[in-house]
């Protein structure tokens, strides 16, 4: 449905040169959610202005839905919804009047906008606020809104543009069911950018993990986690440095380290390796209290591949943690 | 037939929140309005060369002046909505781009004449005089003339993206070029320096066409003059940024 060679874009800012997209190769299957995970100024917005025709590449092509991005950008605009990071309402125009006036703009005749956004309030619970001036309305409502201006032609792909920078907890997760909804109910090929590691975990099939222009590595969350040093395994045992011995011994095991009596190391696919490893702490007679792995989170995932943190140079997410 | 479609869809957005709130055409027609109350009668016993007396002289400059104050300073609605995502929003649907400014446009050009057409109401009743036909072509040259600033005034607004930018720019155009076309006061009597500065100002024919329209002398050669002059300047704004939407659109 998407498919991109060699995309860049290079802007010439006071006379500096700044390469945001570097070569970037895409390819998003139908109905797939897929998502760029990077932090600010990776180049993840830049890309998905120029996968919506609002900017033009320095290079590269590409093409959505069969329609070529350069000579054909009014065939991709018919087929594509594009949720941006910024409030994209008229404060001073009231609820169904600016959606009325947008699913027009999309093509749709009088009659069959107003249907439309009448079926849209309801969905994505707006029913009450027809006549409010969008400039009242609490953050949530306006994204909401936001949404409902991108999906409301009922586009085969949507962009999402960082959807939940700036809302609470609630409102998040309430704007994950509806992107999700989205391929239950129409099978829409999601796109989207995120700087949350949650956000990227929870809503992609697919991560692009974006830095300084480039894709750094790709694949499903647990693809990606499994690319780290492993899953960390935590064991408590009557005997801690016979269990470090039996942890050693298993093929791939690494970073062993014991802490009074708790032993902690990283081997991928711990889940697999326990069963062995309690059996063979059974035969020698060592007493295990409690036993815990935990996966990688992206977080690890961004440092194995660019030596930084991403949480570093980040505000904390709203629901922090992974 | 789309584009006019997609023209209309966006001045009737535009035109809306005026149309909600009309106390703001009022205001923005109170400057002008003042200084015809004001400044006008102390003009009063003057006649120019052609002996017309102060308020038929004077009321067209006060037109001219009022669609620049309004149509030079269009562009600064459209910074919010570049900063915020609506103008983006309605770029990535398959409405004519070009349509999402002339329905601005337009939507300043209507109420233009809506300001207009109070202006002259208030004029009549301090004893201004003028035919129904000379003010309807009096109000055609205004419209054009207030779409060629109209489009300059979105230009520049594409190309500084910003209100602190954009405000001195705007008066440093407008205020010289409007003392310049001899709105106030006829400028026959200037030094010679000013004289001539104000012979090269493509707005002087715009105003001197347009004082002889609301006089009903449609056949007087500075009519097609100013006329053409306007059109020059329409063609000349409008291709300037449409080219800048475009470059700046893909």
């Amino acid at each position: 449905m998407i498919k991109a060679r060699g995309l860049t874009k290079t802007f010439q800012i006071n006379k500096f040169t700044v390469e945001a997209v570097r070569g970037i190769d895409l390819d998003v299957s139908s109905g797939e959610m897929v998502g760029f995970l990077g932090p600010n100024g990776a180049g993840k917005s830049t890309t998905l202005r120029m996968l919506t025709t609002l900017l033009r590449p320095t290079s590269g092509e590409a093409n959505i839905g069969g329609c070529d991005l350069l000579s054909d950008p009014a065939g991709v605009r018919k087929l594509i919804g594009y949720v941006g990071q910024n409030s994209s309402a008229g404060v001073e125009y009231k609820v169904r009047e600016e959606l009325v006036t947008h699913a027009r703009l999309q093509g749709l005749s009088a009659s069959v906008a107003r249907a439309r956004v009448a079926e849209m309030l309801d969905q994505y619970d707006l029913t009450g606020l027809e006549d409010r001036m969008i400039g009242a309305l609490s953050g949530g409502q306006k994204r909401r809104i936001d949404i409902v201006m991108g999906v409301l032609h009922r586009p085969p792909v949507v962009f999402f543009d960082e959807p939940s920078t700036g809302l609470d907890p609630q409102s998040r997760s309430n704007l994950w069911d509806h992107i999700r909804n989205l391929r239950r109910d129409y099978e829409t090929t999601v796109f989207l950018t995120t700087h949350y590691l949650d956000e990227a975990d929870s809503l992609c099939d697919r991560i692009l993990v974006i830095d300084g222009g480039r894709i750094v590595a790709e694949g499903t969350a647990d693809e990606l986690k499994a690319q780290v040093n492993g899953d960390l395994v935590t064991l408590e045992t009557s005997a801690a440095p016979e269990t470090a011995a039996a942890a050693e011994r298993l093929d791939g095991a690494t970073e062993v380290t014991v802490d009074g009596t708790t032993v902690r190391f990283r081997i991928a696919r711990g889940d697999r390796v326990l069963p062995g490893l309690l059996r063979e702490l059974d035969r020698i007679n060592v007493d295990v209290f409690s036993v815990r792995t935990s996966r990688p989170t992206l977080d690890d995932v961004f440092l194995t591949v660019t030596g930084r943190s991403l949480r570093d140079s980040e505000t904390a997410p709203a629901i922090p943690g992974l | 037939m789309s584009f006019l479609r997609d023209t209309w869809l966006t001045f009737d957005r535009a035109v809306r929140p005026a149309l909600r709130s009309p106390a703001v055409l009022i205001v923005g027609v109170a400057v002008p309005l003042v200084y015809l109350v004001l400044f006008g009668p102390l003009l009063g016993g003057t006649t120019d060369e052609n002996g017309l007396s102060s308020w038929q002289w004077f009321v067209p400059g006060m037109l001219i002046q009022l669609t620049l104050f309004i149509t030079a300073n269009a562009g600064f609605a459209l910074i919010p909505d570049t900063r915020s995502g609506v103008l983006e929003r309605m770029q990535v649907t398959p409405v004519s781009r070009v349509a999402l400014l002339t329905g601005r446009v337009l939507k300043d050009v209507v109420l233009l004449l809506i300001q207009a057409l109070l202006m002259i109401g208030l004029a009549l009743i301090l004893g201004f005089r003028a035919g129904v036909l000379p003010i309807l072509a009096g109000l055609v040259l205004l419209a054009i003339i207030g779409v060629a600033v109209g489009f300059g005034s979105y230009g520049l607004a594409f190309k500084l993206k910003h209100e602190f930018a954009l405000a001195p720019v705007v008066s440093g155009i407008v205020v010289p070029l409007m003392l310049l076309s001899g709105v106030l006061l006829p400028m026959d009597r200037a030094p010679d320096w000013l004289y001539y500065l104000s012979r090269a100002n493509p707005l002087s024919y715009v105003v001197e066409a347009e004082r002889e329209l609301i006089s009903g002398n449609y056949d007087q050669q500075i009519v097609l003059v100013g006329t053409l002059v306007a059109i020059g300047l329409l063609a000349l704004t409008t291709t300037w940024s449409l080219r800048l939407l475009r470059r700046q659109l893909a």
